[in-house]
């Protein structure tokens, strides 16, 4: 499963909730608000890092980008661009926004 | 009513995270459920994270002047749709047990909830 | 090839959801993949919007949806219930859209290899 997350970790427990619930083999990626998950130094850092461990994290860099967050990503999380998210999609077997 | 699906039988599940009234998302999700059982789907529903809200006892919605649709979700079971799960975390960190709920749900913890989404053909959250 | 669902649940502008399911939907275009259909619903009806003027300066997020459609044959369907609710009927909707049940997303689901959706 691809979980996508369009929420920011210090407005809602989207990202927390979602992580909690990933199985093996299950990918996150990050959009819209949600790439704020994506950075190192901040109060959700250490829970994504730990998560990062088991899973594949992406981040849609048009959003990081728009953000102006693109030095600020955790080392190992992936960019995509919307090809990649179109790509991701169609990888796993099914997609599961966490609203 | 009966809707042709070409035959095809998909594992639906309504993912139920948000709290009722405060934003229309809990109705809008029940309005997709009611019309999915035309289909002759497999659905289930999840009610987890704020969601567990949306069926608790003892709503009394007439001073907001809203409809009160939680007496609803006690109807899908005439719609065979009867596959309701609670996640206990989200329940117990709201102070509720499972006698607060207005309908019969399965309480299951974190992992089977897990389990449970990634055991589905189409999730449908809003 | 696969078939893919759209389901975007929020309006033009206030939510970034229809932007992102835009520049997704068109990326899948892109790759060769078939829009089974978009199914507009929540205040995602509003995007079916005629009477939608944005600044000069602004992507017109209605007219894109509308030429995207044009140009690829893709199924726009805007929730009928979830339209009157809002105000939404055919008297304003733009070209390109058509009001149907909410048997259609089911259908949406049902048909297509993957559902995405975006919302809040």
């Amino acid at each position: 499963m691809l979980h996508t997350v369009n929420k920011s970790p210090t407005e809602r427990n989207a990202l927390e909730s979602c992580l909690k619930h990933l199985k093996k083999g299950s990918a996150v990626l990050l959009i819209e608000d949600g790439v704020y998950g994506a950075l190192r130094g901040t109060a959700s850092t250490k829970m994504v890092e730990q998560a990062l461990k088991i899973h594949p994290i992406y981040a849609l860099s048009p959003d990081i980008e728009a953000r102006g967050m693109q030095d600020r990503v955790i080392e190992g999380i992936k960019l995509v661009d919307y090809n990649g998210f179109v790509d991701l999609a169609v990888e796993y077997p099914g997609v599961q926004a966490w609203l | 009513m009966e809707e042709d699906a070409g035959g095809k039988v998909k594992k639906f599940l309504y993912i139920n995270r948000k709290a009722p009234y405060g934003t229309i998302y809990a109705l809008e999700s029940l309005e997709v459920v009611l019309i999915s059982a035309a289909f002759d789907q497999d659905v289930s529903l999840a009610f987890l994270d704020d969601g567990v809200y949306q069926i608790v006892k003892g709503q009394h919605t007439k001073p907001i002047d809203v409809k009160n649709f939680s007496p609803t979700y006690r109807a899908l079971e005439g719609y065979d749709i009867e596959k309701l799960y609670v996640e206990k975390e989200s329940m117990e960190a709201r102070g509720l047990k499972e006698e607060d709920f207005i309908v019969p749900v399965k309480v299951i913890d974190t992992a089977d909830m897990a389990e449970l989404m990634e055991s589905q053909d189409v999730i449908m959250s809003f | 090839m696969m078939k893919l669902g759209i389901l975007i649940n929020e309006g033009p502008y206030t939510h970034q959801a229809s932007d992102t399911a835009y520049l997704f939907t068109k990326a899948a275009i892109e790759k060769g993949h078939k829009i089974h259909r978009v199914f507009f619903y929540n205040d995602g009806v509003y995007n079916a919007s005629r009477l939608t003027e944005p600044p000069q300066d602004d992507r017109h997020i209605v007219n894109r949806w509308q030429k995207l459609a044009k140009d690829h044959h893709i199924d726009l369907v805007v929730c009928v219930a979830a339209a009157l609710r809002r105000g939404i009927k055919d008297e304003n909707l733009q070209e390109g859209f058509r009001i149907s049940g909410l048997g259609q997303l089911v259908e949406t689901g049902i048909q297509s290899d993957r559902l995405v959706t975006f919302g809040d």
